[in-house]
């Protein structure tokens, strides 16, 4: 076995003349990858790595959660169409791949001693450090609104007990009542999110609260999919779901979770639940590691390192990438582009080019389906987008439901393509 | 629709369709009354069981004589361990003369000399093949033949290697292990089956939009090398 071993560190010493710059230190043992944030990014990097260096570079994990709920389907749940166990999953399936899973905090980041600091004491090495943090919300954003009243007014942009409570409040309903939601300013995670949210909010109510209404402020005149999702709201919920867009002042915006009331351009309404979704910054480990420039985490495109220290990546929504929008989808392609780079730093393995892509799916109704996607390339400036297409409105309901089990599809594959 | 609007409708199909091209769809209710001829022998469908012949359903992409509760002729036995699996391409050369595919086979039948036949009834039998039957990508659909891709390109050798972080962009999607719930799976085709499928997309030529998004970035050698890549993935 150490005889092995010894021809095998022998062999890659050599491979390190020939190839392309190695940041292994002299004298220590494997190369360290440490990885905060077992979401899409994080967990699909920390796999990739572990699986495809065979054990040659050690890989940690740091995430808080034991369990770890998508983001994308939450809607679903709140829909109706899954349950929250469905979207729920553990890193059992990652450790047995061979990543060191530490369910801590990840508290600070000392670049120069190159260590992460835990909330539980003590702190990692690392030779590269990728941060997928995914989102924090920008304090102030939504006037009235803070942390402290997410139970009142829900985010539930977090999912997991966020998207229990929401749809608790949303079964809780009165017969007839009022469904609020603060839509979020442009870059934010998921950019359909909010507008499959209502749809899903509108076919829960459309089955058990059918006189119900729905009210969307919207700081945004225009979202993705918007025509897709205006063609399916007037089609499915036709009077329902009242969308005011910043033309009409869905920008001026103010909320009182005590008095349960939302004033949009002057006028206050009483609303029953209320879903405030606030403008969004990268993950606060980033801002800590000091690798953000304003909200986000600036980063090259070929590798997903930062501006600010070529020995940390920043993946998925808390990166500022470039043409890419905020997804799973993105943010495990992203993964998948730093973790063939970061293999190729630390142990001389071949780097391929950047290929980057993204679809995103939203469900409007039952079986209904509707996607957008791109793909991208890496240059110097950033991800820019290279072909991309979008559902059309008027689609038959035969290509609505294939797009719906297409996405059924995606889920399970990328899901296992991310934990095993 | 009614049985008979449809019979009317396939009837006009044939028709317009007596050249019928081996890259077009049958019509499964016309399918289902050839499948008359089979059903003394082959049940398809709930609660299907072996009889004479083995139950059908689910036979897309079933390896040839893999039933263990079935007992095959050593023909067909033969010629699943030889690598044979039920497409549409396979059973449609088996109906068309089931003893010049397996010349020692149980199935005493003469064959479906009609190629509308053939198709009609393979569609049918399709409608029982619960998952992926509604994938428009899925068998039968992935047919080998019906291509016109330079030969060069068939030809070109995949570095598996390049296959193997190219596959990553595939893998958000397809399960390496092989599961195919709502979305086909890509494990184990043969390398010219699955440059055939990507030159296709590539082109236009098969419907799927991410799926031409995705192909229509790459060129013949990256095609190849995840050809190369998937045909031997084991998971």
């Amino acid at each position: 076995m150490s005889l092995n071993r010894r021809k095998f560190i022998g062999a890659s010493a050599a491979a390190a003349v020939l190839s392309a710059p190695m940041v292994k230190a002299a004298g220590a043992g494997k190369p360290r990858v440490v990885v905060v944030g077992g979401g899409a990014g994080g967990a699909t990097a920390a796999r990739y790595i572990a699986k495809d260096s065979k054990g040659e570079v050690n890989v940690t994990l740091i995430e808080p959660t034991r369990k770890y709920y998508t983001c994308f389907f939450s809607n679903l749940y709140l829909g109706g169409f899954k349950e929250i166990e469905d979207i729920g999953h553990t890193y059992g399936g990652l450790a047995a791949g061979g990543v060191n899973v530490v369910h801590d905090w990840a508290i600070g980041v000392d670049r120069d001693a190159k260590t992460v600091a835990l909330a539980g004491g003590g702190a990692v090495p690392y030779d590269k450090l990728i941060l997928s943090p995914g989102i924090d919300f920008v304090e102030g954003s939504v006037a009235g609104w803070d942390l402290s009243a997410q139970n009142a007014m829900p985010h539930a942009y977090k999912a997991g007990s966020q998207s229990e409570l929401l749809k608790a409040q949303l079964m809780a309903m009165p017969e007839g009542g009022t469904f609020a939601m603060v839509a979020p300013p442009n870059p934010y995670r998921c950019p359909p999110g909010p507008y499959e949210r209502v749809s899903m909010v509108a076919h829960f109510l459309k089955q058990n609260n059918p006189t119900a209404k729905i009210i969307v402020a919207d700081p945004k005149e225009k979202f993705s999919k918007m025509a897709l999702f205006q063609e399916g709201w007037n089609s499915h919920y036709a009077g329902m779901i009242d969308w005011i867009g910043d033309d009409f002042g869905g920008g001026n915006v103010s909320v009182d979770p005590d008095a349960m009331t939302v004033t949009i351009d002057g006028e206050v309404t009483n609303v029953d639940v209320c879903n405030v979704i606030p403008a969004m910054k990268a993950g606060r480990i980033a801002e800590l590691a000091g690798v953000t420039d304003g909200n986000w985490a600036p980063v090259h495109a070929a590798d997903m390192s930062t501006k600010a220290d070529p020995d940390i990546h920043v993946l998925g929504d808390a990166s500022q990438q470039g043409d890419m929008p905020k997804s799973g989808y993105s943010a495990n392609s992203q993964a998948k582009v730093c973790a063939n780079a970061v293999r190729g730093a630390l142990t001389g393995s071949k780097v391929f080019p950047a290929k980057f892509a993204n679809t995103c799916w939203s469900l409007i109704a039952a079986n209904d389906g509707v996607k957008v996607g791109a793909t991208y390339e890496a240059t110097e400036e950033k991800i820019a987008k290279v072909d991309g297409f979008i559902s059309e409105t008027g689609e038959t309901s035969d290509v609505r439901k294939a797009t719906y089990e297409e996405s059924e599809g995606w889920y399970t594959g990328i899901t296992t393509d991310m934990l095993g | 629709m009614s049985r008979l609007t449809r019979f009317s409708l396939s009837v006009a199909v044939v028709v317009l369709c007596a050249t019928a091209a081996a890259d077009e769809f049958g019509d499964p209710a016309a399918g289902e009354r050839v499948y008359r001829q089979c059903k003394s022998c082959h049940l398809v469908g709930a609660g299907a069981t072996h009889r004479i012949g083995p139950h059908l359903n689910g036979i897309f992409g079933r390896q040839a004589a893999s039933y263990d509760d079935f007992r095959y002729s050593k023909a067909l036995m033969r010629a699943g361990a030889g690598g044979l699996e039920w497409h549409a391409e396979t059973l449609d050369t088996f109906l068309e003369n089931p003893r010049a595919m397996a010349s020692g086979t149980r199935m005493s039948f003469k064959g479906l000399k009609d190629a509308k036949d053939r198709l009609d009834v393979i569609a049918y039998i399709r409608t029982f093949s619960d998952n992926p039957a509604d994938i428009p990508e899925a068998d039968p659909t992935a047919t080998a033949t019906d291509h016109d891709l330079d030969p060069a390109i068939l030809a070109l050798e995949g570095d598996p290697d390049y296959g193997e972080y190219l596959s990553g962009d595939c893998t958000t999607c397809h399960q390496t292990g092989g599961g195919d719930d709502g979305i086909p799976s890509i494990v184990l085709w043969p390398e010219e089956d699955f440059v055939i499928a990507m030159h296709a997309y590539k082109n236009k030529d098969r419907l799927n939009p991410v799926m031409q998004m995705m192909a229509g970035r790459l060129n013949a050698e990256e095609i190849a090398a995840l050809a190369a890549y998937f045909a031997t993935l084991e998971n």
